[in-house]
């Protein structure tokens, strides 16, 4: 995969993950050009587009687009799918995922993916194990955010004592 | 001490729930980036928001380069400096400080740094050795770089599967980016593979993916895997919508396609496992589509098997038949694929592709033609190029465009005549003339192998002589322009041809009605070519006689040639020798070659050349100007680089040199030719019976029968041929003679000069009652203000012959019609026109609105066609007999009336606005 792009029904990107190295001028290049063919687009056509030399996979989940850059030999199909796993994990980890979910937790959103895909490629197809590897980094901060509260906790105890 | 207890244990939930929490949106709205993202959305306009971005990144600058910014703060920094970035805004001082928090933060501030770095910078950047540093020290391998392999190398054995998938991964980056510096560790991928966690497995399987081609003794391991995962042997967590782990499978069955294409042994170990995916994929879902696509890939890629090749190709049609629009354009794709080996399957589908090509989405269009691109053959070719042209003219897209051009170029390659014979005859004459050009070029060049050359040659006389044999009238002019610069060209070549044959064919298209004068004259200039042989020279001295008093000078020029070089074997060998290589000609465009002519022109008191804009304004200064001196002084069409070598029949050549006493003629020719079409002329024995309102059909069929002897007289060769020019200015009385001889009977020919024969009068015996009818239709190739037709009748009554001349002056504004457009369409047209002229004209104010009624006066005098009137401006178009448009564009200014005239015509504006300027004078 080349890059993945989240975009709202307005054209707003709300996330951006780029596998291969471009300049910042042909990313923004890039994404405008494709936030406005996709828009364009109607709902029963088709959801993959040839586009420069790549194949587009996209699709609306309620006001969002997920859009996504493969190699024209790559399955479409699958694309798709990778694309579907990863709103079910968003799903599964907002519980029941909205827009405003991706906005402001974004670097939730991030991480996500950054355990279902890493450098483009499917590295977890197992749902399981993706959450359980982000609900151990989660878990860690809690342990780590707990243990500072009592020790704070403990000494304001202390000092009352 | 209890009760403090208790007052703790209260307290900490609140405390707590303060952190993020998953799940929970709405509490971050609380935090500093959620009043950033409710500040943009407040905001109503881009640049309110471009204001809001720089105070937040200077905030955010601030805060990042303080030392007091606790770690804490500084990971909350930085997700809204990645916001920032996101929206489209440079926050490049952020990016150190982000390489500083993976440094030096705690996990989960780490976790944020890499998260920052890796959205912050691409593989090129200057900071990214500083990473690699970083990197090295916590134990979370996500990022590479080629220098750390043997790091990473380490965390293969790491007992933690997460850590060894990830590794894995790592390792496969390094892979693509320096296959040499991970050979050393092929094993290991290896050891990989066999990991008892299938995600570390699958992981590996992307390496194996790219460098799959030296490890054909894995296949039966491959086999092996995919074997258990389609029997769901897998834990269930891999099952995705109840398919046992899909990615897994489809990997597994791209790595087979690679090893089984063309190894028949290593493909049959995997025909029993391809045969049990196609079974077990049945549940109708995407995500078991994605399987059988890729199985069915898989099959036609490797050694074929019949009965599996079966299963394949009906699965295909599940696709194509598919009412869902993405199966269908994997079935479509599905096809492309397949249809190379078996273009038989396309038949069966016929219907489907057929509704697909005509299908409103533009992708399943596309991908249709792609598919009729791969089943090109030399009989459908026609049709294939004709759906792809059609394509190309409405594409907006610039990718599809090259790619399309690039597969007509490619057809053209396999199929090169049949290509371009296609394109010719489709494009016709509207078709860039750069087209035939490059295709003359390319014939003449041609390719690597001299073979191939001789090959194609023969192969388009062959092609083109068999055309000319056919039914030629509907050929496209640019068409039979090629066709007979090939013959003369290469007709040779063909040894058991007989160039007779090829002139008599030639013969046929100059005696034909539609060629126009250019075709003709590379028709001359082929025949030129190839006169050799008694029969031969006998043909072209016949075509020579026809045409010798023909009205274009050019065409009597080249007749001229052929017919001297016809008679003088030596010089024509000299002159066109038989495959000479092509040499570059020098073309002065600026015609310095006049030079010493103009100024000797100067020197004996000539007026200096003035641009015709400039002289319509110095007309508008002096009305009383008559137009005749006016008409003269038209741009004379000064084309007169020559070339009459073989490589190039360049039709504007006029002045060879061989006959030198026409050039000066041509030129008065060139500016001024008539073309005798498109306008219904009635002329009766009392001269010229008027009939103002010319008919745009040519109804040459028309004419009575008394007065079609004639033509029987003449014999065959010299058939009406419509296309005579008149010529206005004064000339010899000979050249007079000619040019009515010639726009009369059309026979050309001066030997039977002779238009109302005494004896048809005498066989009507009252000839003074009789009337004969002449019609011609006139059309216009350059405009002039006015045209002047000049005409002789001869005849005899009883012992004495008689002549009657006459002249009739027809200005523009006959040939002018009406041009309803729509506005946008006349928007469309007026950017493409280049021939444009200004001017300010008088406006009618009698009335309350002067812009309508001074359009309306020229509507009703020069017969334009009001397209819009908007406030102070007007849009009105009209166009010659022969679609060639002008456009008006009128707007009021300073008390007069601006008009902008454009056309793709030379010289149309400006004569049209002569004509303009006459009708408003006169109010």
């Amino acid at each position: 995969m080349q890059f993945m792009l989240l975009f709202s029904r307005q054209g707003k990107l709300r996330l951006q993950k780029w596998y291969v190295p471009l300049s910042d001028k042909e990313k923004k290049k890039i994404t405008r050009e494709l936030v406005q063919t996709v828009l364009a687009r109607k709902p029963k056509m088709c959801s993959f587009l040839e586009w420069r030399d790549l194949k587009v996979v996209y699709k609306r989940y309620a006001s969002l687009y997920f859009c996504c850059a493969v190699e024209v030999q790559d399955n479409e199909l699958i694309t798709l799918e990778i694309i579907h796993r990863y709103v079910e994990l968003l799903d599964k980890y907002f519980g029941s995922v909205c827009e405003l979910d991706i906005i402001f937790n974004f670097e939730k959103a991030y991480f996500i993916l950054d355990e279902f895909l890493l450098g483009g490629e499917a590295q977890e197809t197992s749902k399981k194990n993706v959450l359980k590897a982000i609900e151990q980094a989660d878990l860690l901060q809690e342990v780590r955010h707990k243990t500072l509260r009592r020790l704070k906790l403990y000494s304001r105890i202390g000092r009352e004592m | 001490m209890s009760d403090v207890v208790e007052k703790t244990l209260t307290a900490l939930p609140s405390l707590l729930s303060l952190d993020s929490q998953p799940g929970s949106a709405k509490l971050s709205s609380t935090s500093k980036l959620g009043a950033l993202i409710r500040g943009i959305t407040e905001l109503t306009s881009k640049h309110e928001e471009e204001k809001l971005i720089q105070r937040e990144l200077a905030s955010l600058k601030d805060q990042v380069s303080s030392p007091n910014t606790s770690m804490r703060q500084m990971k909350e920094a930085m997700v809204r400096a990645i916001y920032c970035e996101m929206l489209g805004y440079e926050a490049s001082f952020s990016y150190i400080h982000a390489i500083k928090l993976a440094q030096q933060g705690s996990i989960l501030d780490k976790r944020v740094g890499y998260l920052a770095v890796t959205l912050f910078l691409n593989e090129n950047h200057e900071l990214l050795l500083l990473l690699v540093n970083t990197v090295l020290k916590p134990n979370v391998p996500q990022r590479y770089d080629t220098c750390n392999t043997p790091l990473v190398e380490e965390k293969l054995n790491h007992p933690k599967e997460i850590i060894r998938r990830k590794a894995v991964l790592a390792l496969y980056k390094f892979y693509l980016i320096a296959p040499n510096q991970v050979q050393h560790i092929h094993n290991r991928f290896r050891k990989a593979l066999c990991d008892k966690d299938p995600g570390v497995m699958f992981a590996s399987l992307h390496i194996y993916l790219q460098m799959i081609k030296g490890y054909k003794d894995l296949t039966a391991s491959f086999v092996t895997i995919l074997k258990q995962v389609v029997s769901g042997k897998l834990p269930m967590d891999f099952n995705y919508h109840s398919v046992p782990a899909p990615w897994l499978q489809i990997q597994l069955l791209r790595i087979l396609s690679i090893l089984g294409k063309n190894d028949q042994s290593t493909s049959e170990i995997m025909y029993d496992v391809l045969d049990e995916s196609l079974k077990r994929a049945e549940i109708n879902h995407n995500i078991t589509y994605a399987i059988l696509y890729e199985c069915v890939k898989c099959i036609y890629t490797i050694y074929p098997k019949t009965d599996l090749l079966e299963k394949a190709a009906k699965c295909i049609g599940n696709f194509v038949l598919s009412s869902k629009i993405n199966l269908k354009y994997l079935g479509l794709k599905a096809l492309t694929y397949v249809v190379q080996q078996d273009p038989k399957l396309a038949l069966q589908h016929q219907m489907t592709i057929i509704e697909c090509l005509d299908h409103p989405d533009v992708i399943i269009k596309r991908e249709t033609l792609e598919l009729l691109f791969r089943i090109t053959n030399a009989q459908n070719i026609t049709v294939i190029v004709e759906k792809m042209l059609e394509f190309l003219h409405q594409s907006k897209d610039d990718h599809t465009t090259i790619d399309l051009v690039g597969k007509v170029a490619e057809i053209a390659e396999k199929y090169p005549l049949q290509t371009m014979n296609t394109v010719f005859s489709l494009g016709g004459d509207m078709i860039q003339p750069d087209i035939p050009n490059s295709f003359l070029k390319l014939l003449s060049e041609g390719f690597e192998s001299e073979e191939e050359n001789k090959k194609l040659r023969l192969f388009a006389v062959d092609s083109y002589i068999l055309l000319l044999e056919g039914e030629t009238r509907n050929l496209p002019q640019r068409f039979l322009q090629v066709i007979s610069w090939v013959l003369g060209e290469y007709s040779h070549l063909r040894n058991d041809l007989d160039p007779a044959r090829v002139m008599t064919l030639l013969t046929k298209l100059l005696e034909m009605r539609q060629t126009s004068s250019e075709t003709k004259t590379w028709v001359l200039m082929a025949m030129t070519k190839l006169c050799s042989g008694e029969a031969s020279v006998s043909i072209a001295r016949s075509v020579c006689e026809d045409l010798s008093s023909s009205m274009d000078t050019v065409q009597r020029q080249r007749a001229h040639e052929l017919l001297l070089l016809s008679q003088d074997r030596a010089l024509r060998s000299q002159l066109l020798p038989l495959c000479s290589d092509p040499e570059p000609l020098e073309v002065d465009s600026s015609l310095s070659f006049l030079d010493a002519f103009v100024s000797e022109a100067l020197a004996a008191g000539a007026a200096p050349y003035k641009p015709p804009h400039q002289r319509q304004e110095e007309l508008a200064q002096q009305k009383a100007l008559s137009l005749e001196p006016y008409e003269l002084s038209l741009p004379i069409n000064m084309s007169s680089s020559c070339v009459t070598g073989r490589q190039s029949p360049t039709l504007m050549s006029v002045s060879s040199g061989l006959s030198g006493d026409s050039a000066e003629l041509s030129h008065k020719g060139g500016s001024t030719t008539l073309k005798l079409e498109g306008v219904k002329r009635v002329w009766g024995r009392e001269g010229y019976l008027s009939k103002k309102e010319p008919v745009e059909e040519v109804a040459q069929a028309e004419i009575p029968s008394p007065l079609s002897s004639p033509n029987q007289h003449t014999g065959a060769s010299g058939t009406s041929s419509n296309t005579h020019p008149p010529i206005p200015t004064p000339e010899p009385e000979q050249e007079k003679q000619q040019l009515a001889s010639s726009l009369f009977v059309g026979l050309g020919s001066q030997s039977s000069l002779c238009l109302v024969r005494a004896d048809i009068y005498s066989t009507q015996d009252v000839p003074s009652h009789s009337v004969a009818v002449f019609q011609y239709s006139l059309s216009v190739i350059r405009p002039v203000v006015h045209f002047e037709v000049m005409g002789m009748l001869s005849y005899q009554s009883s012992h004495k012959s008689h002549e009657v001349e006459f002249t009739y002056k027809l200005p523009l504004t006959n040939f002018i019609r009406p041009f309803t457009v729509s506005t946008e369409q006349y928007g469309a047209m007026w950017l493409a026109f280049s021939n444009d002229t200004k001017q300010n004209l008088n406006l009618v104010t009698d009335g309350q609105d002067s812009l309508t009624d001074t359009l309306n006066v020229l509507k009703g005098k020069l017969n334009l066609h009001i397209v819009e009137i908007i406030g102070m401006e007007g849009i009105v178009a009209c166009r010659l007999a022969q679609d060639q448009p002008c456009l008006l564009h009128c707007h009021i200014h300073a008390g007069t009336l601006a008009v902008w005239l454009r056309s793709p015509v030379p010289d149309l504006p400006d004569s049209l606005l002569y004509h303009c300027q006459r009708a408003l004078e006169g109010t």
